[in-house]
């Protein structure tokens, strides 16, 4: 035993996995040109970049989910090939994928143990797979019945599911690509707290978020890719955030401030008393009785932990269903009836949150999603114009950034932040009077964020656009925002100026009392 | 991860006319080399096969499976299937016939002898109600389309072999006295040299191409296949879209009826039975995905005659009918086997090609596309 963690010690911090001259290509994109990154034994390398940098491209290839066009693999000194993710889980190395691969119709159980079913005497053991999900979710934090559908949890807790089914894998390399995106700051605390116990365990780590600072600090290494090349290596102990900032992007970006030197107008958008039920437990609301009004030129951010009922506010006032008290006023008018389309045409429109289930298109090129709603703009009698509609898509490529080969491109070829932007700029292009972004950030990198918010806050300040954003980072309400709402049980617990402290804010939700 | 990488490669294509590829070429016109191989061979099998007269009459026949695969392919964009229309088409059948007797109000004695262009229009809308039945059932009450459609599948034959008591209309000719003469003109007769069934199909597949390619409505179906929620969110009336398509497939399968029945000249309610599997089969020949948002009119026509030049030729080679029921099928089943290679298998081809050249040189620009359509291409060129 006591051999065993000198031999440990040793080892920790030596390179057990390193990619060496790493080169794909897809078509014509070069998402990786000739990569060197190293795997260290027991601790966390944390991969930083752009949108589009390559991270997850790199990490597919270092879990067997493509091959690379150019390059060597070095497990522990030999060199490997994985030509399968079953190849590279034999040698002990397993991913969770940025975008989630759930089989939304099965259970917790049987994701956690699909393809590795544990087969009893009788057939699968199913006894022991939930004896060992409830473990494995308990670990967690998070007790839901193994049995519960995925599609019935909401998309934080999928990504608990995701996780859970790296960790039943017990594998000696565990590569995380932003397994935060969707998680509330207690949620990440438990994952961090997962993460360190691994390490005690000889478990190496690769990490990849776009929070810089949560990053920050569980990682022990810091490797920077920018446009598919490292240019950038250190420990922890001698880097900082703006070490990281300055190496992603090349300048200090900042989310921006409120928008001012102009009158806001008048409520455009009036929410009285809304009232959702919840679906799963009858006689609870998930958004109870709330009531809020926007100005046009306003940017309100709605802050809340997952579960607060952020996402079924916001669905229901852009027409998703649900509501079943209140009503929703744009400009004065009752739009409670109204369809999502006569919404949409009257200028409300919802940027959602879970951009695979809800935003795109997979089987519509680039350009046909960013033109999805606003196809009227470009219809002449009755047939579309193709002129004009290269033309609206265009605006949006420029306007939001998005880095694509083209409009043709295929929605898969864009990397996750840049997909996110094609739903933002889907919606922006119907020319809105109220936005409603449900976590907008989820999986875009700081500069992309920063794009981000100084359209919404220049559309507010310019076109009196009225801005409702949700988010689970305190960070990005102190930022463009005029006014934070904090959302707690369905209900406004508190609302700050924006000269609120992260602390306040924080309290407020009721974080301080879960953590 | 998301895995529509595959759909890249067409792209790619038209946009880098450069990296040209005869094997994906061979993939993707596959519908058409089919269809250039049966021509070939049945004409190097049978003298006959390869004359204009003998084309002309195949064509007509495909005109009935051509339009009902046309419909179908709109529903099967949006996801959907619609196992009616073989049914709705003899309903259709009988119906025409039935008006073509004439219709008698008893309360005023009197025997209503519509002209055929009120038939027409009566038809349609027959069709069109059943189709609004099959997707007011699947888009507001969620049933699942194969049941519904399963469902009017009987309910519309047997409402036909009710209609006819299991009876043909043989006069549908009409009479100049009653002036509702000119049903020939639905399928029968020819104009200028072609069957009217032939033109009638190439008139509904022109509407098709605009309505896809360049209206609103197109889009929507398209996204709707694509994904539904997302369809919805961007402001897609997805429900009536939904609805919108099984009342056009409905209605082209009246049409397909009136043009089968005018073709035979007689109408009988047994009429286009199975036929629901001939234009499914054609749009899956036609490269169209079954789950939904990928497909097209060209393909689709071309799947439609491939299915019809096929059996005609089987019949004109004097194969027995049970060898031309394996053949179809082995068809049917190369096709969807190269559909699979074409969207799933893409992409885990990208993967390993990837791997084998590893090279050096980091410009991986060309290297991907030969290999990823290797496989594809060997199975291209069996069918
Ligand atoms: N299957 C594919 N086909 C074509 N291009 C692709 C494909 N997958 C990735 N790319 C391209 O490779 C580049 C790197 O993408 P990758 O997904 O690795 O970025 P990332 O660093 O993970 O970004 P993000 O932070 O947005 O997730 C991007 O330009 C992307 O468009
Ligand atoms: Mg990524």
């Amino acid at each position: 035993m006591n051999e065993h963690a000198v031999s440990q010690e040793e080892a920790l911090g030596k390179v057990i996995l390193s990619a060496r001259n790493i080169a794909k290509s897809f078509g014509n994109v070069h998402a990786l040109k000739a990569v060197n990154f190293d795997v260290h034994y027991g601790q966390v390398t944390t991969l930083f970049g752009e949108n589009g940098a390559g991270k997850s491209t790199l990490m597919k290839i270092l879990s067997g989910v493509m091959q690379p066009s150019s390059g060597e693999i070095v497990l522990e000194g030999e060199p490997v090939s994985f030509s399968s993710t079953t190849e590279a889980q034999r040698h002990g190395i397993s991913i969770i994928h940025q975008e989630l691969s759930l089989a939304p119709n099965l259970s917790v159980r049987d994701n956690v143990f699909m393809g590795r079913e544990i087969v009893g005497k009788g057939g699968v053991d199913y006894a022991e797979e939930s004896h060992q999900t409830r473990q494995l979710m308990e670990e967690l934090d998070e007790p839901i019945d193994p049995l519960t559908p995925v599609e019935d949890l909401r998309l934080g807790q999928q990504q608990i599911v995701e996780i859970a089914r790296a960790l039943s894998v017990n594998s000696r390399i565990l590569i995380m690509d932003e397994p935060t995106s969707a998680l509330s700051a207690s949620e990440v605390e438990v994952l961090f707290r997962v993460i360190r116990d691994l390490k005690s365990r000889g478990v190496s780590l690769v990490y990849i978020s776009h929070h810089l600072e949560e990053a920050l600090t569980i990682t022990d290494h810091a490797v920077v890719l920018r446009d598919g090349r490292m240019t950038a290596y250190a420990a922890r102990a001698e880097i900082d955030l703006e070490w990281i900032v300055r190496n992603m992007v090349g300048e200090n970006f900042d989310l921006g401030s409120p928008p001012e030197g102009y009158a806001m107008g008048d409520a455009v958008l009036s929410i009285e008393g809304v009232t959702v039920p919840d679906a799963s437990v009858p006689g609870r609301a998930v958004v109870d009785d709330m009531s809020l009004s926007v100005r046009a030129g306003e940017i309100v951010c709605i802050y809340g932990l997952m579960g607060a009922g952020r996402t079924e506010l916001l669905e229901s006032v852009a027409g998703r269903g649900g509501m079943v008290a209140g009503r929703v006023l744009l400009h004065g008018e009752d739009i409670s009836r109204l369809s999502i389309a006569e919404r949409i045409e009257k200028g409300l429109v919802l940027v959602p949150e879970d951009r695979q289930r809800d935003g795109l298109v997979p089987t519509m090129s680039v350009g046909e999603n960013l033109s999805l709603a606003s196809i009227g703009a470009f219809t002449k009698g009755l047939l579309t114009s193709r002129g004009r509609e290269r033309h609206v898509v265009g605006d949006s490529i420029s306007n939001v950034h998005i880095k694509t080969d083209g409009p043709a491109a295929s929605i898969g070829s864009l990397s996750g932040g840049n997909q996110q932007k094609v739903v933002i700029g889907k919606m922006m292009a119907t020319h809105p009077r109220v936005v409603l972004l449900d976590e907008p950030s989820r999986g875009i990198d700081i500069g992309a964020k920063a794009e981000v918010f100084r359209l919404l806050s220049e559309g507010a300040a310019q076109q009196g656009l009225a801005v409702v954003f949700s988010t689970s980072e305190v960070g990005e309400c102190l930022s463009i925002a005029h006014r934070i709402v904090v959302m707690s049980r369905g209900r406004i617990a508190a609302e700050f100026g924006a000269d609120a402290t992260k602390e306040e804010i924080m309290a407020a939700s009721g974080e301080a009392v879960v953590a | 991860m998301s895995d529509v990488s595959q759909d890249n490669d067409n792209e790619r294509g038209k946009l880098f006319g450069g990296d040209f590829d005869i094997k994906r070429v061979l993939l993707e016109g596959r519908a058409f080399f089919a269809l250039i191989a049966i021509i070939v061979i049945f004409s190097i099998l049978s003298p006959v096969y390869f004359s204009t007269s003998n084309f002309l009459t195949m064509s007509s026949h495909v005109a009935i499976f051509g339009l009902l695969s046309l419909g179908m392919l709109l529903v099967i964009l949006t996801g959907g299937i619609d196992l009616s229309v073989g049914s709705t088409l003899g309903l259709a059948g009988v119906f025409a016939g039935f008006l073509m007797q004439g219709v008698s109000f008893e309360i005023l004695g009197v025997v209503f002898y519509p002209p055929v262009w009120v038939v027409v229009i009566l038809t349609c809308g027959l069709g069109a109600l059943v189709g609004a039945i099959n997707g007011v059932l699947i888009a507001y009450f969620k049933v699942p389309a194969f049941v519904a459609t399963l469902g009017l599948l009987y309910v519309a034959r047997g409402v036909a072999l009710l209609m006819t008591d299991g009876l043909t209309f043989n006069n549908l000719g009409g009479s100049p006295e009653l002036g509702n003469t000119g049903f020939d003109w639905l399928g029968f007769n020819r104009l200028l040299g072609i069957p009217v069934g032939v033109l009638i199909l190439a008139a509904v597949a022109i509407v098709g191409i605009l309505l896809l390619a360049r209206t609103p409505f197109g889009r929507w179906v398209y996204s709707t296949g694509g994904n539904a929620r997302a369809a919805e969110l961007s402001g897609v009336p997805v429900k009536r879209v939904q609805v919108l398509v099984y009342v056009i497939s409905g209605i082209c399968a009246a049409i397909a009826g009136l043009v089968l029945s005018s073709q035979l000249t007689s109408a009988g309610p047994t009429a286009g039975t199975t036929y629901e599997l001939t234009a499914i089969a054609g749009v899956v020949i036609g490269g169209a995905a079954l789950t939904g948002g990928r497909g097209n009119v060209r393909g689709t026509l071309l799947g439609a005659f491939v299915i019809g030049f096929l059996s005609d030729g089987l019949v004109i080679i004097g194969v027995s009918s049970y060898w031309q029921t394996v053949f179809t099928g082995a068809v049917i089943i190369l096709a969807v086997l190269l559909n699979s290679i074409q969207y799933s298998g893409q992409k885990k081809q990208q993967a390993s090609s990837d791997g084998k050249t590893t090279s050096p040189q980091p410009e991986g620009a060309t290297e991907r596309s030969p290999a990823s359509g290797s496989t594809a291409g060997n199975a291209g060129t069996q069918s």
